[in-house]
């Protein structure tokens, strides 16, 4: 294992921002720590990076006691959210920054410079100042900067929050892409599910200080643990006394066994899909149902319209959660 | 980058301009120029008089070296508490805040009092037993730059403080990440990054200190030749009628401090182009 968390809690006065959290990550993988803001993940990786101390717990980076070890002895490479670009140096001089305080040869240090430039595609810009730079670039250079040091771990907080849509999704491929190549241990933090599914190879759910769930995106998506994190992790909504998918709903036009009647009152297309809301008698919240658009013509859904609705084989589902008990998951019987 | 294109200025506006404009005249500029003139009314006669007079010339030398000793004791201990201010989390931090603000709103007067009361040769309460060390205070240089520091105290601080605060903490983490010690990031990430300001800080200094008087005049003695500083050689001429050597030193004194206006003017306009570039890209 290449981080082992155990027995971690934390508290700011009295709000608890993590509590008892048990975690290990083997090495060379790419781990998400995905949660809604405030859950703690963002915490949790300052406490493995060493920019936060634990109440209590304890945290071993490959094989070596942390816990009590300063940020500069972990040999952890941290990205911000916000870059932290040094700003009165060069491009390559924050690159180099880690290796100059380890005095290592001029040489060495200039060629490491030059190669982690040319892996991050900036070998154009060694001499620019980071202001120079567009935030997707100053982003690259500070990942650059953190794998200079060659870290055991490297912990990226956030690392695209600070970008728009288009860039960042280009440097999400590119980070996928880059740790193929690398292999270094990385853990990120992100409230973005859809590039946590998209990234990570595991996906640690972090919600109101508790590690909600731990697994590979598909059985996040396939087997969430409880309501929380199904709903985290894409859209949910309520059929009878289940919960589950959008898309996972069939409709048809005819009485079918055990389906639920329902009527359309809204059929609005949104690009490719078209969402129907379908109210249900003997429920309050309509129904929402996502389909494509050639499927919504073929049934000629408008509103009004009286629908048959039924869960669709094997689609993940919970039993809508009751007060005090966490809900189980069931697959649905077709 | 286009400013945004101002409204027409009514008469209401230049009256208003008329009005600063004639008040600042009135006020500053005009008194300040007519030192100069008034020097200058015999040709260079009465520099040339100041720089012949050696005890004219120990006053100079003294007030430059309280001045510029009192800068750097106000620089080392100014950023720290800088630092200690925004980064550090202490009990009554505020208070310290408040303190800091003091030697701006009490009168010199009041400070080279306060300071002959500690520090005073016979009946101080600390002054005796430094004495006693072999080392004079009152009535001799350490006197003078204690009172010039304490009345320069907070110019330094009150300029680091805010840059600091916008600065952030996240530049010292990622260095630290790196491996870089309290003391590397400090020397390497935290004083260039706010090294424009402890500038200012510093020329803004140097120039209240030079123009010390109050208090000085207290702690100093005001011993022809050995603690008499320029400031108040000036008073000691123009009370002995000797007015064009007052002048003289008055202008020597006003030059330097609007040469120390000046450079922070030119750094100044220097930092925000630099600003305003940073955040155009």
């Amino acid at each position: 294992m290449s981080i082992d968390v155990s027995g971690v809690n934390k508290r700011y006065g009295d709000f608890v921002a993590l509590q008892d959290i048990n975690l290990s990550l083997p090495t060379g993988q790419l781990t998400a720590l995905l949660g809604p803001s405030g859950g703690g993940k963002t915490t949790l990786l300052r406490i493995i990076a060493g920019l936060e101390t634990a109440d209590s717990g304890s945290v071993v980076i490959e094989g070596v006691e942390a816990t009590r070890l300063p940020v500069q002895k972990r040999n952890v490479g941290f990205v911000f959210q916000h870059y932290a670009a040094f700003k009165h140096l060069s491009v390559a001089r924050n690159v180099a920054f880690g290796l100059e305080i380890r005095k290592k040869p001029k040489a060495e240090i200039r060629a490491k410079v030059d190669e982690l430039l040319q892996l991050v595609h900036l070998d154009a810009f060694a001499d620019r100042l980071p202001s120079q730079l567009s935030g997707g670039q100053r982003q690259r250079m500070a990942l650059a900067r953190a794998l200079a040091i060659e870290p055991s771990v490297l912990l990226l907080d956030e690392p695209f929050g600070a970008l728009d849509a288009k860039v960042r999704k280009e440097l999400r491929d590119w980070l996928r892409r880059l740790h193929d190549e690398v292999h270094v241990t990385t853990v990120f933090v992100t409230h973005d599910q859809e590039e946590a599914l998209e990234v990570a190879d595991e996906i640690v759910v972090v919600n109101e200080g508790r590690v909600e769930q731990v697994g590979s995106p598909d059985q996040l998506y396939d087997e969430p643990a409880n309501d929380f994190v199904m709903g985290f992790l894409g859209e949910v909504t309520t059929l009878g006394d289940l919960r589950l998918r959008p898309h996972d709903i069939e409709v048809t036009t005819s009485p079918a066994p055990a389906a639920t009647q329902g009527t359309v009152t809204r059929a609005l297309r949104v690009g490719f899909e078209v969402r129907v809301t379908v109210s249900v008698p003997d429920q309050d919240v309509p129904v929402t149902v996502v389909m494509t658009r050639t499927h919504a013509r073929a049934l000629r859904l408008e509103a009004g319209s009286a629908v048959w609705l039924v869960a669709a084989e094997g689609a993940t589902a919970v039993t809508s959660s009751r007060p005090s008990a966490r809900p189980s998951v069931e697959p649905v019987a077709g | 980058m286009a400013e945004t294109r101002r409204a027409a200025a009514g008469p209401a506006t230049y009256l208003l301009r008329v009005f600063v404009i004639a008040y600042l005249v009135l006020l500053v500029a005009w008194p300040v120029v007519l030192v100069g003139t008034n020097t200058f009314a015999n040709g260079t006669q009465a520099l040339t008089d100041v720089f012949a007079d050696p005890d004219m010339v120990a006053a100079l030398r003294l007030s430059a070296i309280a001045a510029v000793v009192a800068t750097v004791i106000n620089t080392v201990f100014g950023v720290t508490i800088s630092m200690l201010l925004v980064r550090k989390q202490f009990p009554g931090k505020r208070v310290l805040s408040a303190l800091i603000d003091l030697p701006l709103s009490v009168s010199p007067i009041v400070v080279g009092l306060a300071l002959m009361l500690v520090y005073g040769g016979r009946n101080g309460w600390f002054g005796p037993t430094v004495e006693d060390w072999g080392l004079q205070v009152v009535f001799a240089t350490p006197g003078i730059v204690l009172a010039t520091a304490f009345v320069s105290l907070p110019l330094v601080i009150r300029e680091v403080v805010p840059v600091l605060h916008e600065l952030g903490t996240e530049q010292e983490q990622a260095a630290q990440s790196l491996g870089a010690s309290g003391w590397q990031t400090f020397w390497r990430i935290t004083l260039p990054s706010i090294k424009w300001a402890v500038i200012y800080g510093v020329v803004l200094t140097l120039a209240r200190s030079l123009g010390e008087f109050g208090a000085v005049k207290v702690v100093s003695g005001n011993v022809l030749g050995e603690t008499r500083t320029a400031t108040l050689a000036v008073e000691e001429r123009y009370l002995n009628f000797d007015q064009e050597g007052a002048y003289a030193v008055a202008f020597l004194l006003a030059s330097v401090s609007v040469l120390a206006i000046l450079v922070v003017f030119v750094l100044r306009a220097r930092g925000t182009r630099h600003r305003a570039f940073e955040r155009q890209s």
